[in-house]
């Protein structure tokens, strides 16, 4: 066996779990909303008292189809839900109701971009089921607490084919993936809270080989990072365990973030039996075509069909076209800012350079963002009309930020407009010409860099606003 | 008191002639009296059930009556009732108070129905003979040597020797029906989907069905006016048109055609059962009806399918079971699965065990497709013989059990010769039919005989208009036990 990570492929499908944005749960009246005291949003459907019976959130299933138009996938017109049968303290009934041999959602693609080239990934299905409940092991002293909060939360599992190669795709994967259901609005993404969390399943082979290896499914992932820290540690785990003539044994293993490794949680041996049926108390889910319909238009436009539209209409690239739909918000933005300014490429080129700086650092999200689209056309406009440099452009920029009022407004108080007196500027170029009889003398004598310590001399003596153009111009027009 | 129908309690209270209050009062005391022998009701609460007649005398008082307001009633323990224990029949329950109202009783409740007590059941309703009870078994008031049938044994029991005027019940696969005949009744159990399930305590989801137990087809009919209507909070109740089931009672029955299944009088029937059932057939020809042999070839595979499917059900919603949230806990485990061992190998008795594990067996990897996927072929191919069938009848008829009461313990060890007994309710749970029994007769040992009718869907207007033109020509459904009157 030929030794070294070059030797071999890495396989990667990926299950992610995505909370379902409804007010209600899937199967009671009881509220989603998270972080309330433990059991206050437990109602008897919850708690699984003796006789309760489960009733289907249409709006779940809304969000299901929305999912399944977007992804361009099948839904399935007629859908099954089944028990899932286990014991565990927090899932009251002892069974989850999900969905295994006919699920609402099967098929459809979504579109990633790696290292600037774009792929597309199949799925294989999206299924509804509903969340299991919290046990709490700690603050009850050698007993468990359970809080029922959270069971019966709508989920949708998205389940992706095996056809990820590396981490990096894995990662924009779920990147392209929380776009995506966030920009149609099914769910919040908000990771720390759990509404998006992924499961890895990570096999090797030898380069070359056509059958998977085995694989092991890493459980739990809620952040990127770790996404992306977990793949990279399984792989490098499962090529060792192999090069040194171990085996991979089927299992499921959990992240630790703090030592960067994965651990076995379970064997194959102690893989649950769940004994699916299909659960008698809630009839197939019908889906009839005005439902569709209707959901379908009232989906936005897509991630993929505004790139295409950026790059046709204003002339963005397709990496900037990709990173400008990153989220539906910033979507928004550049597209407000580029009709205020008619400037597409600068409009683009403004809230990713400057605009998406400041924000960083500032640690707030484009939704936060203290200058508006508006005020950034209006911006850009000002440098396209030569009222300002870019130069000028940020400091207004600066005081947009602070709230010092409205582009037109800060230009004035500031006095930063561009010197657009002509006399003025020949007057300065004059006094530098003859303040600086050495560089003049350079330049006459053929020396190039002398030309550009006299337009910086020309820019300090005006404070900046002269324009760098028409100082060229003039220079070279005196010099001859 | 104790012959009164439904109507004639109905009239006395509106006449003023007795007050709720009253009503229950004497039946209260017939429960005293009668129950420590008959063993029928688990939970009695005489200061709950005396408020409720309050309540029903003042609604009276002013006015607000409806049809049966004050007719008191008994509740099998199924039957999630607010603030009453609600066991099941199991241990498991022993000590859970329900903190809500199932659909039914809500439905008893609105309709100013004072409830009388808690019926005593097979354990989770697995059960034909009420001997799987953790509160012991029910006896039987024709004799109380004898079961009374199961799983609604006590409801059965209770009317039988009138400790209550009617009460309900719940039929899974004859639950029922073959306790009203074992103890001389009438029941009902409705088409699948027209009563609520919400509150009632699951034992097989696709094959429960709550429905009336009482002496009469018009006491039925009444009844039956109550607890249907479609409920929001049961997926599988069906959004229909509300119906008045008294409306046909007393319709002619000329031109009638009945359905007589060969496979119902064959090999297994008791001849005393065939020769009641023949009997009855002859007086509804009397009264105009014609018969016409019909088959249901597969209905011989009813008890297998039906010991697959109610198994499988079973053993998902009795998982729920845990010992976690309610109900019985086992007081000393090492661990979280020892605690979910002993809870439940404590908890639950034989029966529902042994149908937990076939359950458990039928729906797992390797064995699904053989058991569970093969049953429900054959359920559909069972309710394809009854819509065959009902091309050319309007209604089905034949014995509702194969004999007439057994001997307490007599078949206690023999869990398939048990099951037996139920070989001719089954077929109409799995096609979701709506069937009936009324008595129709007694056997040489003075025990009472009941025939059964299965009717299409929706049909109960016609099975009790049947019934009660029935009842009008005998008097076999009124008759009580002589030592108990």
């Amino acid at each position: 066996m030929k030794r070294g990570h070059d030797n071999w492929e890495t396989v990667i499908g990926l299950e992610v779990h995505t909370q379902l944005a409804t007010r209600s749960k899937i199967f009671s009246g009881s509220s989603t909303a998270f972080g309330a005291a433990p059991n206050t949003q437990a109602s008897a459907v919850d708690v699984a008292l003796p006789g309760v019976l489960p009733v289907l959130n249409k709006k779940a299933v809304e969000c299901a189809i929305r999912f399944g138009l977007a992804v361009d996938a099948t839904l399935n017109r007629v859908n099954v839900f089944d028990r899932k049968n286990y014991f565990y303290p927090d899932l009251p009934k002892g069974y989850q109701i999900s969905q295994l041999a006919k699920p609402i959602v099967e098929g459809g693609t979504l579109k990633i971009v790696v290292e600037g080239e774009e792929r597309t990934i199949h799925l294989t299905r999206a299924h509804m089921e509903e969340d299991a409940g919290k046990s709490l092991h700690e603050d009850f002293h050698g007993m468990t607490g359970i809080d029922l909060n959270r069971a019966g939360t709508p989920l949708l599992e998205i389940v992706s084919e095996p056809e990820m190669r590396s981490s990096a795709e894995a990662v924009a994967y779920a990147r392209a993936l929380h776009t995506l259901v966030t920009w149609i609005g099914i769910c919040d993404g908000n990771m720390q809270e759990g509404s998006f969390r992924v499961d890895a399943n990570v096999s090797v082979r030898p380069v070359g080989q056509a059958e998977f290896g085995t694989r092991r499914e890493i459980k739990n992932l809620n952040s990127f990072k770790f996404l992306q820290q977990a793949i990279d540690y399984e792989v490098r785990w499962q090529i060792g365990t192999l090069e040194d003539g171990g085996r991979i044994e089927q299992a499921t293993v959990l992240f630790d973030p703090d030592t960067g490794e994965t651990r076995m949680m379970r064997s194959k041996e102690d893989a649950h039996d769940y004994r699916y049926f299909p659960d008698p108390d809630l009839l197939p889910v019908k889906l009839d075509e005005d439902w569709i319909e209707a959901v379908r238009a009232g989906l936005p436009e897509l991630p993929a069909a505004m790139q295409a539209r950026f790059q046709a209409d204003y002339g963005v690239s397709a990496y900037d076209a990709a990173v400008l739909t990153g989220s539906r918000a910033l979507a928004d933005f550049f597209e407000a800012a580029a009709r205020a300014c008619g400037q597409g490429k600068l409009a683009a080129n403004w809230v990713m350079g400057e605009l998406s700086a400041a924000l960083n650092k500032a640690e707030l999200d484009i939704a936060q963002s203290p200058v508006s689209a508006t005020q950034l056309g209006t911006l850009i406009a000002r440098i396209q009309d030569g009222t300002l440099s870019g130069k000028l452009a940020k400091q207004v920029f600066e005081g947009l930020w602070e709230g010092a009022g409205e582009v037109d407004a800060i230009i004035e108080a500031r006095g930063l407009k561009q010197m657009s007196d002509s006399g003025e500027l020949e007057k300065i170029v004059d006094d530098v010409l003859a303040a600086n009889p050495k560089s003049v003398e350079e330049f006459r004598s053929g020396k190039e860099k002398a030309f550009n310590a006299l337009v910086g001399q020309v820019m300090k003596a005006s404070r900046g606003k002269a324009n760098p153009a028409q100082v060229n111009e003039l220079l070279k027009t005196k010099l001859q | 008191m104790p012959d009164a129908s439904l109507s004639a309690l109905a009239a006395q209270l509106a006449a003023k002639q007795v007050s709720s209050r009253e009503l229950a009062r004497q039946y209260l005391d017939r429960i005293a009296a009668l129950n420590p022998a008959i063993n029928a009701f688990i939970t009695v609460d005489a200061e709950k059930t005396l408020l409720e007649a309050a309540a029903a005398d003042a609604r009276i008082a002013a006015g607000q009556a409806g049809p049966l307001t004050g007719v008191p009633i008994a509740h099998k323990d199924i039957f999630c009732t607010d603030g009453w224990l609600t066991t099941c029949g199991s241990k498991m329950l022993h000590n859970f108070v329900a903190p809500y109202d199932a659909h039914v009783i809500q439905r008893f409740k609105a309709a100013g129905m004072p409830s009388l007590g808690k019926t005593n059941m097979d354990e989770f309703a697995m059960g034909s003979s009420n001997e799987t009870s953790y509160f012991g078994a029910v006896k039987n008031p024709w004799n109380t040597a004898c079961v009374p049938g199961g799983s609604s044994g006590g409801a059965a029991a209770c009317v039988a020797a009138r400790m209550a005027p009617a009460a309900t019940g719940t039929d899974t696969g004859g639950s029922i029906r073959q306790p009203a005949a074992l103890c001389g009744i009438t029941g009902l159990k409705p088409t699948y989907g027209l009563v609520s399930r919400y509150g009632m305590i699951a034992f097989a989801s696709s094959l429960d069905q709550a429905g009336p137990m009482a002496p009469s087809a018009e006491d039925c009919a009444l009844l039956l006016n109550v607890m249907t209507g479609f409920d929001p909070n049961d997926s599988t109740s069906l959004e229909r048109e509300k119906e008045d089931y008294t409306r046909d009672l007393d319709q002619p029955l000329a031109g009638l055609r009945v359905g007589l299944p060969r496979e119902f009088f064959a090999e297994g029937l008791n001849s005393e059962v065939a020769a009641a059932v023949e009997a009855a057939v002859t007086e509804l020809k009397k009264l105009g009806a014609t018969t016409v042999e019909i088959s249901l070839a597969n209905s011989k595979l009813a008890i297998p399918v039906y010991y697959v499917l109610a198994p499988a059900e079973a053993s998902s919603n009795l998982s729920r079971f845990d010992g976690v949230r309610y109900g019985y806990r086992a007081p000393d485990y090492a661990s979280l699965d020892d605690m979910y061992c002993k809870t439940r190998a404590q908890g639950f008795g034989a029966e529902v065990k042994r149908r937990i594990l076939i359950g458990a067996y039928v729906l797992s990897h390797g064995y699904y497709d053989a058991y569970y996927l093969q049953a429900q072929k054959i359920r559909r191919l069972i309710a394809d013989d009854f819509n065959q069938a009902f091309k050319a009848c309007d209604i089905i008829l034949g014995p509702t059990a194969p004999g007439t009461a057994f001997k307490l313990g007599e078949k206690s060890d023999d869990p398939v010769e048990m099951y037996l007994n139920d070989l001719y309710t089954i077929p109409a749970n799995l096609a979701g039919l709506p069937g009936m029994s009324l008595p129709c007769g007694f056997d040489a040992k003075g025990l009472p005989i009941g025939l059964q009718l299965v009717g299409n869907y929706f049909s109960e207007a016609k099975m009790l208009n049947v019934a009660h033109q029935y009842q009008r020509a005998t008097d076999w459904h009124s008759r009580q036990p002589e030592d108990l009157k």
